[in-house]
């Protein structure tokens, strides 16, 4: 048997733990946000900006459709993700090119900038 | 498997039929209507305006340059002081193309029987000076895009007329060229007609993408671009030079300059724009 003060000594140990733990994911999940939006507003890498009206983005293209509302237009994000690497595989004629599948973007960065425009 | 051989089947199928059709005549009045269509209130004979047919402002702006101060003017001076300038064996330019300029530029492209192949203006300005002993002209722009601007000008208000002969070869050269025009290209994996047939109108970033009817006739253009590129630049350009821009835009190689992908590419491209009048040369952002 431990003593109460032993047991609250755990139990507030416990709790700073995770809450160190959950801070750290949510720290990196911010930070993976950031590097996308890099990513996606780079003329070079993404360059969503385009073809795609992005909030906070200037002069964008209208050829794609705004990207809003992505949460409840792609509710699972790997679909997302499959669009931006190789956006031929739903439609052949698509004038979005295949960024994963031609090597303009590396999967990681496809990744990254998932999670930055599943945010929007 | 059965699925691969019906669609190797249907594109075959298709290959032997266009090349047998081939009409470029009936190719450009389709894609006309299609723009009129997609643009209400424009006309097919604006188009020779390129994306300023599309936006009223841009177009005041556009032709304000145009009227009061073309940025190619002194070039054009150069050109017709090259055109008339005799070789060192007394011909001139002249010699090749006969004696009255404006009757030059709504030669061009046509296929050439003898050769086989299609002639570009470009290329025929080069042709005439290595036939005289001269040294041919160098790339894509100076004295070439000079001549050649001189040559246009000369021709303003004729209309264009490409025409493809009853030759299975040229035929052939004409399909060449459109299957490279709707072919996707390039790591971005864009057609030509994807920005400009399928696109035209929108938006990439700031820059209003131009219908392809109309693209021809203001060759060569001066490109303010093109200016900026280098601090001893003019601007001026030929249609194959704007072509190398367009493969490295979707991070596609450039063809050989007056290749043959290029000048049965010029064939194709031009022939969209028959019956619309020569404006070249053209002042460009």
């Amino acid at each position: 048997m431990t003593k109460p003060s032993q047991r609250i000594a755990i139990l507030l140990s416990a709790l700073v733990l995770s809450t160190g733990l959950l801070s750290t994911a949510a720290m990196a999940a911010d930070d993976a946000v950031a590097q996308g939006k890099a990513l996606a507003f780079d003329r070079k890498k993404g360059n969503c900006l385009g073809c795609h009206a992005i909030e906070g983005g200037e002069l964008p293209g209208n050829i794609g459709p705004p990207l809003i509302a992505m949460k409840a237009r792609f509710p699972d994000k790997k679909k997302l993700y499959d669009q931006i690497w190789d956006a031929t595989a739903r439609n052949p004629m698509t004038a979005m090119p295949p960024f994963g599948k031609h090597g303009a973007l590396t999967d990681k960065q496809v990744e990254l900038i998932t999670e930055y425009i599943h945010t929007l | 498997m059965r699925k691969y051989i019906s669609v190797l089947l249907a594109a075959s199928v298709s290959l032997a039929s266009s090349t047998i059709m081939a009409d470029n005549n009936a190719d450009a009045n389709d894609l006309k209507d299609y723009f009129i269509k997609k643009f209400p209130g424009v006309t097919t004979d604006s188009l020779v305006n390129g994306a300023y047919a599309l936006d009223e402002g841009l177009f005041m702006q556009w032709q304000d340059v145009e009227d009061n101060f073309p940025p190619y003017e002194d070039n054009l001076a150069k050109g017709e002081e090259l055109y008339n300038k005799p070789f060192a064996n007394g011909k001139t330019f002249a010699s090749c193309f006969g004696d009255d300029p404006s009757a030059v530029r709504v030669k061009y492209p046509h296929w050439d029987s003898e050769t086989q192949q299609v002639v570009t203006l470009e290329g025929d300005i080069n042709k005439c000076l290595t036939d005289n002993g001269e040294k041919p002209f160098k790339g894509k722009k100076g004295n070439l895009a000079y001549v050649s601007a001189y040559l246009a000008y000369q021709a303003r208000g004729q209309k264009i007329n490409v025409v493809v002969p009853d030759d299975p070869k040229a035929k052939e050269a004409y399909e060449m060229g459109k299957q490279f025009f709707y072919a996707k290209r390039g790591q971005l994996n864009l057609s030509c007609a994807d920005c400009h047939v399928y696109q035209a109108g929108m938006y990439v970033r700031a820059d209003l993408l131009s219908p392809t009817v109309g693209h021809t006739t203001h060759f060569p253009v001066w490109r303010r671009k093109w200016q900026l590129a280098d601090k001893n630049e003019d601007g001026f350009g030929t249609l194959q030079r704007r072509y190398d821009g367009c493969n490295k835009q979707v991070r596609a190689k450039p063809f050989k300059n007056q290749g043959e992908e290029y000048r049965n590419l010029e064939f194709f491209h031009a022939s969209m724009s028959n019956g619309l009048e020569i404006n070249g040369p053209g002042y460009r952002k």
